[in-house]
């Protein structure tokens, strides 16, 4: 199973992995802030990332990493 | 197995660019194409004017900050003095084609063997969101509020189509970062231009067509879509120049 870390205090909230993600899985924290005052990324349901990559392909900021 | 992670030639400084902003995309293709030459230590980078100007802090090789527009010819007298260094610049829209546009024709006409990576968001972002030599026509910046008008300022310039019209150039390609495959073709579009200059064939300018979310004063994906829907009509994508070819 592929397995996304999210180092949440760099992200920005921004939304692009949101778009990019195939399996619509990723969404904007509606519970969380960091440090900076953004609302992180989260994986919704974690047993369906098939490890494609392309959140962290389309994150300006590298919050993304992605082992399978 | 660890499929996608930081590359190595990108320092752990938080980068200050807006939510959104394609800059983090490019920044990080040129690391990864740094990485994957295996050339970070005689990697040298040129810093530009704009948004990016602290683009120092974030490449993990030797950097040097030019005056405003002068990136290419900083970069020549480096890659002159030391042959052996592999030597990119990064500019913006304001930087490479407005003040510097003299440097970049200049470069370009002599055939240099660097590298330019330059980044076209049609907008002037640092200082606020004024027009630039690349907005498009009709396109409301805070110079231009009621759209750009032609008739008094004049055209947006194509770059990459004016560079291609000189003998000098090796490699010209306008690519752009606004969905996965994009990003993809982006990537390999930077990678030949580092390999170019390994290989020694001189002359190598990539046009990233990118976003600026915070003075196009939209969201950062549908400025996304916006790429696809304005820019991308005006500013075809496509290789321009390439030598080998």
């Amino acid at each position: 199973m592929a397995k996304l870390t999210v180092n949440e205090e760099l992200c920005k909230g921004c939304g692009l992995c949101v778009g990019a993600c195939p399996k619509h899985i990723l969404a904007l924290s509606k519970s969380k802030l960091n440090k900076k005052g953004h609302s992180p990324v989260e994986l919704q349901k974690p047993e369906d990332c098939i490890g494609c990559a392309f959140c962290a392909t389309m994150c300006p900021d590298c919050v993304i990493t992605v082992e399978k | 197995m660890i499929v996608f992670q930081k590359p190595k030639a990108l320092t752990d400084a938080v980068l200050h660019y807006c939510p959104g902003c394609t800059h983090g995309i490019v920044h990080r293709l040129v690391a990864e194409a740094i990485d994957e030459l295996g050339i970070q230590g005689r990697t040298v980078g040129v810093a530009p004017v704009g948004c990016s100007v602290m683009a120092y802090n974030y490449f993990a090789c030797d950097m040097i900050e030019a005056a405003h527009g002068r990136a290419p010819a900083v970069a020549t007298g480096v890659k002159r003095a030391m042959p052996e260094n592999i030597v990119f610049t990064y500019q913006g829209d304001g930087d490479l084609a407005s003040i510097g546009m003299c440097e970049t024709v200049h470069a370009a006409a002599r055939g240099e063997n660097i590298t330019i990576i330059f980044i076209n968001n049609a907008i002037y972002g640092m200082t606020g969101g004024q027009m630039a030599p690349t907005t498009l026509p009709g396109q409301v910046t805070q110079t231009s509020p009621y759209g750009r008008d032609v008739a008094t300022q004049g055209h947006p310039i194509r770059v990459c189509e004016l560079l291609s019209q000189l003998d000098g150039p090796a490699y010209l390609e306008r690519v752009t970062v606004n969905n996965v495959k994009n990003v993809r073709n982006a990537k390999k579009a930077i990678l030949k231009a580092f390999k170019n200059q390994v290989e020694g064939k001189g002359f190598s300018l990539v046009e990233v067509v990118s976003s600026c979310p915070t003075n196009w004063g939209m969201t950062p994906q549908k400025a996304l879509e916006w790429i696809d829907e304005k820019m991308l009509p005006y500013y075809p994508l496509g290789v321009y120049r390439d030598k080998e070819a």
